[in-house]
């Protein structure tokens, strides 16, 4: 079985919807080199006219897909950096996320937005580190945070096919993956997988935690069946998905790297518990409210959600009912 | 001090390029984790503007910070052991290569966003001025900063409401692997023209001509003049951050980069000095540099229950993450 990385899925998929789809164009800033080492082998097999290296300019080339959008374009776009979204959130949510209302409905607004290497990077400090995947659900895009590499390959290729913007977080901590990977195929946005079978507690992970999340689950095999749920869409969420696992199982613990307050761990409890009577409080692991991350390594891993704490959320939970 | 000082200006450049080369050895040991980029090469240009500053003046600086933060008087021993992560470094470990602040000796810091600092340092020689200060700014910047939106907007307010500001664009032909030549229309002195500021282009790898350069503009701005732009022709002769010394991208030609090297700006500044000075100051920097060593490996790492401290400054206590 071929072993697929993270990265190369993502490149895989690039590669695929662009032999398949003449209108999807590639942008970023040193995408040419690939120097994220996603775009790779793009150039020479589409050109210059397809894979634009981009000058420093995020908020003009983040409206210039937009624009492209509106013209026909399929534009996916890199970004070196998951604080660049912040810089560019204003073109995203005012404008490409606007256009299809505000028109009366006479556009779409196809564009992707990637960000390979979204949370931490380890000694990448206050302003690289960041992961505001919730952001973006809270305005309504479309944002994905695949898990593993037939994921990232999958949602890469339905991001690029949707007729809305997609913002597409690859998580530092996932990029390394290796997986055995038998069919690559598109990967339905907004629906959830359960990626272990419980009976006692539900682990909603996100992105990377996944991992986490199951290592965690397989320590805590002889004393609680945990099942692991990872919604790979974050935005719009598998509610139904959720609920129906929650059901079987009563508890909900939540594993976000996001920050707390407003977090999307906030939203999946908030909504859990509108539709399902829990044994026992939910509880959630997320990084503190207001997050930056310090630069000191054990600073940055003390800011993040850890394996340790997730245990004692689940055990907390099992006690409490 | 604004006079010209060979031996002051050599000891700069010098103490930048070994801190520089003595930083990415400690990169391949381990001991700074995230790496960093180097400023190898372009010595010459925080040398020189800083020469022509007072301590008073503030200046804000780039992902390719050390040599700014270094040239405005920062301790490199406290700099040393920020790199490692250590409680005793310039931010308490917090920052890092790229945040590197030290605002006793007037740097608000190094900035991880290309082209954000800019307006930043703007607002902050404008505040001082407004409470009787005679002080000026400058700040540094890359070539791939002059096209982000927010550089432009500062060099406009700047001109505006004539803040003493003086933006130094290091030039150094690239932005990571994107040549200038692929990424600026027009010219970058001419953005400055299209906001009215007066331009100079200087070679960067001329520590004496850069700070002649600022020291003319330092004047024109302290008797009333309004911001200015110095572009600093320069190369840098090493990566554009340690990565590349595992992962290569191939986009500079090795003939360009043996011309670029061939200019270096620690022999254009040595060699204004007679040898036995020049040796002198070496070994200086040297014994200086060891003992930066010694003291940032021996400095305690941060307490992980101390990870939000510094979070807010009104005392506010942000609510941990755990479940
Ligand atoms: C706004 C922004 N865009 C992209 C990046 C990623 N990045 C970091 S350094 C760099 C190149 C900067 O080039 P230049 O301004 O010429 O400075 P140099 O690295 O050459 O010193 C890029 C693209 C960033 N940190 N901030
Ligand atoms: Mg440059």
């Amino acid at each position: 079985m071929p072993r697929l990385s993270y990265r190369r899925a993502l490149t895989r998929a690039l590669a695929d919807e662009m032999t398949r789809d003449e209108s999807v164009v590639v942008l970023g800033e040193d995408i040419r080199v690939a120097a994220a080492n996603v775009t790779t082998g793009l150039l020479k097999k589409f050109g210059p006219e397809r894979v634009r290296d981009t000058p420093l300019s995020e908020q003009a080339f983040t409206s210039f897909a937009t624009g492209a959008a509106l013209a026909g374009a399929r534009p996916v776009v890199e970004f070196q950096i998951p604080s660049l979204l912040f810089l560019v959130f204003e073109q995203i949510v005012n404008h490409a996320h606007k256009f299809p209302l505000m028109t009366g409905g006479q556009c779409a607004v196809p564009v992707t937005y990637v960000v390979p290497g979204s949370g931490s990077r380890t000694g990448w400090a206050g302003q690289h580190s960041d992961h505001p995947y919730a952001l973006f659900a809270h305005v309504g895009v479309t944002t994905v945070v695949p898990a593993t590499p037939a994921d990232a390959y999958g949602l890469l290729v339905s991001a690029i096919r949707c007729d809305d913007p997609v913002v597409v977080f690859a998580p530092a901590g996932a990029l390394d993956l290796r997986a055995d990977v038998t069919d690559l195929a598109p990967v339905p946005l907004g629906r959830g997988v359960v990626r272990r079978s419980g009976t006692d507690v539900t682990v909603v992970a996100v992105g990377h935690l996944v991992h986490d999340a199951l290592a965690v689950a397989e320590e805590l095999a002889g004393q609680a069946s945990v099942e692991v749920f990872d919604p790979r869409t974050v935005y719009p969420f598998d509610w139904d998905g959720l609920v129906e696992s929650v059901s079987r199982t009563g508890r909900l613990v939540v594993v976000d790297d996001g920050n707390r307050s407003c977090g999307i761990a906030a939203e999946i409890i908030a909504t859990v518990v509108e539709r399902v009577r829990l044994a026992a409080p939910p509880r959630r692991v997320t990084r503190p409210d207001g997050a930056v991350l310090p630069f000191a390594p054990a600073l940055d891993r003390a800011v993040q959600p850890g394996r340790d704490q997730l245990t004692a959320a689940i055990q907390l939970t099992l006690k409490d009912g | 001090m604004t006079g010209a000082d060979p031996l002051r200006l050599y000891r700069t450049v010098r103490l930048i390029r070994r801190f520089e080369e003595r930083a990415i050895e400690l990169v391949h040991a381990g001991q700074i984790v995230g790496g960093i980029h180097p400023y190898l090469g372009q010595e010459g240009i925080a040398a020189g503007v800083c020469a022509a500053l007072d301590r008073e003046d503030l200046v804000t600086g780039t992902h390719r910070g050390h040599g700014h933060v270094l040239a405005k008087g920062a301790d490199p021993a406290r700099m040393l052991a920020e790199l490692c992560g250590r409680v005793t470094g310039l931010n308490r470990g917090r920052g890092g290569s790229m945040h590197a602040a030290d605002f006793g000796v007037g740097v608000l810091g190094a900035n991880a966003i290309v082209g954000a600092a800019g307006a930043i340092l703007t607002g902050a020689v404008w505040e001082r001025r407004r409470r009787g200060a005679g002080i000026v700014g400058a700040t540094f910047f890359g070539d791939g900063a002059v096209n982000e939106g927010m550089l432009l907007e500062a060099f406009n307010l700047a001109a505006l409401w004539r803040v003493p500001v003086l933006f130094v664009c290091e030039n150094n032909g690239y932005a990571t692997t994107m040549p200038v030549d692929g990424a600026v229309a027009g010219t970058i002195a001419g953005r400055a023209a299209a906001f009215g500021m007066p331009a100079t282009v200087v070679d960067g790898q001329d520590p004496e001509a850069v700070r002649e350069v600022t020291a003319a503009a330092v004047a024109r701005m302290r008797a009333g003049g309004g911001p200015e732009l110095v572009e600093a022709r320069t190369y840098r002769f090493d990566a554009h951050h340690t990565f590349e010394h595992q992962v290569r991208l191939d986009y500079r030609p090795p003939e360009e980069v043996a011309e670029g090297r061939s200019r270096d700006p620690v022999d254009i500044a040595g060699a204004r000095l007679d040898p036995a000075a020049r040796a002198a100051v070496d070994a200086a920097v040297e014994a200086e540099l060891d003992a930066a060593v010694e003291y940032a490996l021996a400095g305690p790492h941060p307490d992980p229950a101390t990870a939000l401290d510094h979070l807010y400054a009104s005392g506010l206590t942000a609510r941990t993450g755990g479940g």
